[in-house]
């Protein structure tokens, strides 16, 4: 079959699909789906279905991005309306089939929003609800509403023409399409993806190599494996139309060995590549072959580093070696190598489908496009969502994310990961793109966003990000593998309550020499948290070291627990939970702490009934 | 276990590149990395033993004790750290007994943390074999050994 040919029967497919005379019924199963209960609630309404003799389709489909609101399901009514619910868990399956699938009477705690052109009297349309309504839905447009493992899915939708384009284009205007978009690599430093292939083409070399870097390795990040998990043609895509212009016959997607479900896509999607002719030798007629490798990675952050992610390729300890030479030049096996995330194979596909001039609407002049971003920590809507370059981070986290969850105070937000920093409050009004971020001290990085409020304490984040900094410092550089240990000493007395006056001026000194002093990206940005932490939060950390207390109530040492005796009744909660067996007092009689007993795990208050709130933390250790 | 190993080694060219997927495999079959196996996979790819040990000590995947039967998996990622990570570690080695990295005495568990298990927006997390559990509060934290 040709390629026109499969498209068409593909998109033939796909209408009939979407005008069957059953309801349709969409359930997000990807990671996040199935950790809120997904394929549970798959087998309950499957079994009420069958208990009740009711046709519908079930199709599995990725992630929607609302992750808050998983399990996400959508029903689509012969009628052409469809309705995406949302926490729609095992235990109200069978409410779910009598009012949603079967009959027409959506319970308004599950309702999100309408979808398509069709609108249902009291739901508002999906993509205009706060959490979606500032976003510009471009490599995520399918996650969540096609079938990742269905090939034919992809195809209706415009899939592999980006490809086909590029093949009858030929690579120079490839690469000019590209240029003109502006695209710049996702996966943290923002260098022009056509300059990278252009010096790939340059060099000299009787094979090259294309790698796709899915290692994503930043702690609090996961657009990587929604994308892989939801739509992981779009991916290989762009990697078949970067092996055709660089002149590669065999790609390489390192993907992270904690993602099965993502792998276990890739591997579904080789398959059916390869029956239509999309891998191989001689794809599509054109003459162009190209083969395609998985390595799993086995668990190493620096691996994300383009020289270290060769080597770990090459059956080597992945240490990263000095550049230049750049793998465009000398890669893998010596041969010239281009490394691409996969975020910016996937808009390389969307380019070539839609052409650079649509793709460049969306963004700034020197941030074109979109960008995907793990929105997490402590916003009320968490999850995947893609917004356009220059949109102001209030929007995000305010906008999108709803706001701080239980109405606390937001206090940071973190980009960019352990390489990124912490922005306060006063930096929410600054647009999200590569030179803002950078202006702010921390990175746009592969895209992790995670939202701190009052009750987290930034000395402990930056404690936090240098203990893993440490953790995968590969050990070639002296100043990152001694100075991030002596930096993570540091941070540990103070947040210990042993920190020393001029600990701060120390830390600060430390930071430079390992900034200048390393060789890789991991060293060089690895002072960031603690840079952007003591510049914008330097009072916490004089707190800390100077009146020996965590105002954000996180550092164990620097804080004590409290029994308010106005307040306590006496019901014995604390004492019977107290693991230290700290707590003494008679039945119905106030109750009190024994500070030198004391382990500071906080049971006591979160024993507590909240209708007495007897228990209090305090900063500051306990004057004994 | 040396028809074990020679059945894995089998599936594979002598040539550095396989080092690091010779070993996921082994791993996969024995739970850790026999010293016997490594040397024999040393002996197969022509490389010093030394070459062996230090990739398998490198990468964090690899483990040179024998894993219990089920495989905790506690989440140390930034949006789980900020929505209480420590405490679910604690109260889950309270009630295995054990520390992070340790297998408890009957071999049913052994307790780990990861870097990020990717399920960031609903934090704190713990995956016990390929199963994730989430929102985790200290008191709904050993429900994960629910069976």
């Amino acid at each position: 079959m040709s390629f026109e040919a499969a498209r068409q029967q593909a998109t033939k497919e796909w209408k009939e699909l979407q005008s069957g005379a059953v309801p349709l019924v969409y359930i997000g199963t990807a990671t996040c789906g199935r950790s809120a209960g997904a394929l549970r609630l798959l087998d309950a309404v499957r079994a009420e279905l069958d208990k009740r003799k009711a046709a519908a389709q079930i199709v599995e489909v990725g992630c929607l991005g609302m992750c808050y609101a998983e399990p996400l399901v959508t029903v689509r009514k012969p009628n052409g309306t469809a309705v995406c619910y949302g926490n729609v868990t095992k235990d109200r399956a069978a409410e779910f089939v009598e009012n949603c699938i079967v009959g027409d009477k959506p319970p308004a705690d599950l309702v999100l929003g309408s979808i398509g052109e069709k609108s249902v009297p009291g739901v508002p349309d999906l993509f205009s609800i706060p959490a979606l309504r500032p976003q510009v839905r471009r490599i995520l447009r399918n996650c969540g509403s096609i079938d990742a493992t269905n090939m034919n899915h992809y195809l209706a939708h415009g899939g592999y023409t980006g490809f086909a384009r590029a093949l009858q284009a030929g690579r120079e205007k490839v690469i000019a399409e590209l240029r003109d978009s502006g695209l710049r690599g996702r996966g943290g430093a923002g260098f022009p993806t056509w300059r990278k292939w252009q010096f790939c083409i340059d060099a000299k070399g009787d094979r090259k190599y294309i790698i796709c870097n899915a290692d994503e390795g930043d702690p609090g990040a996961f657009m990587n494996r929604s994308l892989l998990e939801g739509d992981p043609h779009v991916v290989l895509e762009g990697l078949l139309i970067a092996g055709f212009t660089i002149g590669a016959s065999e790609g390489y997607i390192y993907c992270r060995a904690e993602y099965p479900l993502a792998l276990e896509r890739l591997r579904t999607a080789f398959g059916q590549m390869e029956k239509y002719g999309l891998l191989g030798d001689n794809i599509l007629d054109s003459g162009f072959s190209f083969h395609v490798k998985i390595k799993e990675g086995a668990g190493a952050f620096v691996c994300g580093e383009e020289t270290a992610l060769i080597a770990s390729i090459e059956g080597k300890r992945g240490m990263p070696r000095p550049r230049p030479p750049f793998p465009a030049v000398s890669g893998l096996w010596g041969k010239p190598t281009v490394i691409n995330n996969v975020e910016t194979l996937a808009s390389v596909a969307l380019i070539l489908q839609n052409g650079a001039a649509w793709y460049a609407q969306a963004g700034t002049e020197k941030s074109r496009g979109t960008k995907t971003f793990a929105l997490a920590g402590k916003v009320k809507c968490t999850g995947l969502i893609e917004v356009p370059f220059g949109i102001k981070l209030r929007d995000v986290v305010y906008g999108i994310g709803g706001g701080i969850l239980n109405d606390k105070e937001f206090k940071a937000v973190q980009t960019g990961g352990p390489s990124g920093g912490c922005l306060p409050a006063a930096w929410l009004e600054s647009p999200v793109d590569y030179e803002s971020l950078a202006a702010a001290g921390s990175i746009v990085g592969s895209g992790g966003m995670v939202v701190m409020d009052e009750d987290n304490c930034m000395v402990d984040v930056a404690r936090y990000f240098l203990d893993f900094t440490q953790k995968e410092s590969c050990g070639e550089c002296v100043p990152c593998r001694l100075g991030t240990k002596q930096m993570l000493d540091i941070l540990k007395d103070i947040t210990a309550g042993k920190g020393r006056p001029g600990d701060i001026e120390l830390l600060l000194e430390l930071a430079e020499g390992i900034k200048r002093g390393s060789l890789c990206g991991l060293g060089q940005t690895a002072p960031n948290p603690v840079l952007t932490t003591v510049k914008y939060f330097r009072s916490e950390y004089e707190a800390h070291i100077h009146e020996k207390k965590c105002p954000a109530r996180v550092c164990k040492p620097l804080i004590h627990y409290r029994i308010l005796t106005d307040k306590c009744k006496g019901c014995g909660l604390c004492l019977k939970n107290c693991p230290a067996t700290a707590i003494t007092g008679e039945n119905k009689k106030i109750h009190v702490v024994d500070q030198s007993k004391c382990v500071k795990c906080g049971v006591c208050l979160e024993k507590c009934p909240r209708k007495f709130s007897a228990v209090e933390c305090v900063p500051g250790a306990a004057l004994q | 276990m040396q028809d074990r190993v020679s059945a894995i080694l089998s599936r594979f060219k002598s040539e550095e590149s396989s080092l690091i997927p010779i070993l996921q495999e082994v791993q996969a079959e024995f739970s850790y990395l026999p010293v016997d196996a490594m040397r024999r996979i040393a002996r197969f790819l022509r490389v010093p033993e030394s070459r062996v040990f230090g990739v398998a000590s490198f990468y964090a995947q690899f483990r040179f004790t024998p894993m219990g039967k089920n495989r905790v998996m506690a989440c140390r990622g930034t949006a789980c750290h900020v929505r209480g990570a420590p405490r679910i570690l604690e109260e889950i080695s309270k009630f295995l007994g054990v520390q992070e990295g340790e297998t408890t005495p009957d071999m049913k568990y052994t307790l780990e943390t990861v870097a990020c298990i990717g399920c960031c927006a609903l934090a704190p997390c713990v995956m016990v074999n390929k199963e994730v559990h989430a929102k985790l509060t200290p008191a709904t934290a050993k429900e994960v050994f629910a069976e």
